[in-house]
């Protein structure tokens, strides 16, 4: 698996070579920046959690006392008072307004609620009797709506940030051991060619220009010799040269011989 | 905050629930009860004649439709139909269990929070999530 597999599949000369570095440092780069938002992520991720937990708990306790604001007002109001609410619903006024907030690229959806147009259609249910209680229970309710909102947007946050940290990691991860090996194997296999291909290169030229050198050598000796046979013919009085062209005078053709 | 980008179309959105009827009475009270032209509701009463088929539907049409981003769910009808509950991860809209006034709170069954417990415990005893 190491080795030949773990790296591109490239042409091993020094502009690939400036290549695949180019993309080491940017890998580097991607990777710390990438790590840098993974930690953000989590610092925020656990402050949603503990955020989450304690809000978790006090709903429980909000949820309690608007139910208990309910139990009352039924009391007071009578039991019919249920079907007036039920019958009385049109269009909301409590409605959810949603926005998002950016942490580290990551956008989080975030709940307001808003109480808009007439709050008060509700006003006149339990005109009769218990209209206090029917309007400290409604109190009750928009506190727990609130609640509820905060926690669902907490809630959402939780989950998006869980989604974004998860991705996240995997691709530093992914950088890490994958992206960077490979790349840095690249270069090493790319650095063994080309010194390869140097010592080559090298050997080469020395066996060249021992060749020439011998060449020369051997061209130096025969120099030599004929230089020694040329001065001990001088001695001789007579030239290796002279001598061979008077043979070659003898043998070629001469106009003043007959025959 | 120039990269807030404000989602237009869910500017105001509705909150959806399914509860037992003490509980939606409360919330219509408080004003989060929404009936459309076509007499539909955002909210379904659970009582003892209310059958799983019908909670799953209206789960199913609640966390499909685009104008609703919390869906509140009476934990009991959550167990109903834990599997849908615990099948859903989608951020919007959020599901939200809230305790009734029958059944206590129990935390060990809710899904979210399940979740956020067992990465504290996990957080609290290795130091190091994941």
């Amino acid at each position: 698996m190491s080795g030949q597999s773990q790296r591109l599949n490239v042409v091993p000369t020094v502009t690939m070579l400036g290549v695949v570095k180019a993309r080491l440092v940017g890998a580097t780069r991607g990777h710390a920046l990438l790590k840098k938002k993974s930690d953000a992520l989590t610092v925020q991720f656990r402050q949603i959690l503990k955020k989450i937990v304690s809000t978790k708990e006090s709903m429980g306790d909000i949820m309690k006392t608007s139910s208990f604001a309910l139990t009352e007002a039924k009391y007071v109001a009578g039991d019919n008072i249920k079907h007036v609410v039920l019958e009385n619903v049109k269009e909301a006024s409590l409605r959810v307004r949603s926005r998002t907030e950016n942490v580290a690229g990551v956008k989080l959806p975030k709940f307001d609620y808003s109480a808009d147009g007439e709050a008060t259609k509700n006003d006149l249910t339990g005109l009769a009797r218990g209209g206090q209680q029917v309007q400290q229970c409604r109190v009750a309710y928009i506190k727990a709506i609130e609640v509820l909102v905060e926690l669902a947007s907490l809630q959402t946050s939780f989950l998006t940030l869980d989604d974004a940290i998860k991705t996240t990691n995997r691709r530093v991860n992914a950088l890490e051991n994958v992206v960077k090996p490979r790349l840095e194997n690249t270069i090493s296999y790319i650095k063994g060619e080309l010194d390869e291909l140097e010592r080559e290169d090298f050997f080469r030229l020395k066996k060249i220009q021992g060749y020439k050198r011998r060449e020369i050598e051997r061209k130096m000796v025969i120099a030599r010799e004929q230089q020694a046979i040329e001065k001990l013919q001088l001695q001789q009085g007579v030239s290796f040269e002279t001598s061979h062209n008077l043979l070659a005078g003898t043998t070629g053709k001469d106009e003043d011989i007959i025959f | 905050m120039a990269n807030r980008v404000p989602i237009p179309a869910n500017n105001s959105s509705l909150i959806a629930m399914i509860a037992d009827e003490d509980t939606i009475v409360g919330f219509l009270l408080a004003g989060v009860g929404n009936v459309d032209i076509r007499r539909k509701t955002n909210y379904l009463i659970v009582d003892s004649k209310t059958t799983v088929k019908q909670i799953e539907d209206a789960f199913k049409e609640f966390t499909t439709r685009e104008d609703i981003a919390i869906v509140l769910i009476s934990q009991f009808v959550a167990n109903m139909i834990r599997f849908l509950v615990d099948s859903y991860n989608k951020p919007v809209p959020a599901i939200l269990e809230i305790p009734s006034k029958d059944h206590p709170y129990d935390p060990a069954h809710d899904s979210v929070l399940s979740r956020v417990k067992y990465l504290f415990n996990a957080e609290s005893v290795a130091g190091d999530r994941r």
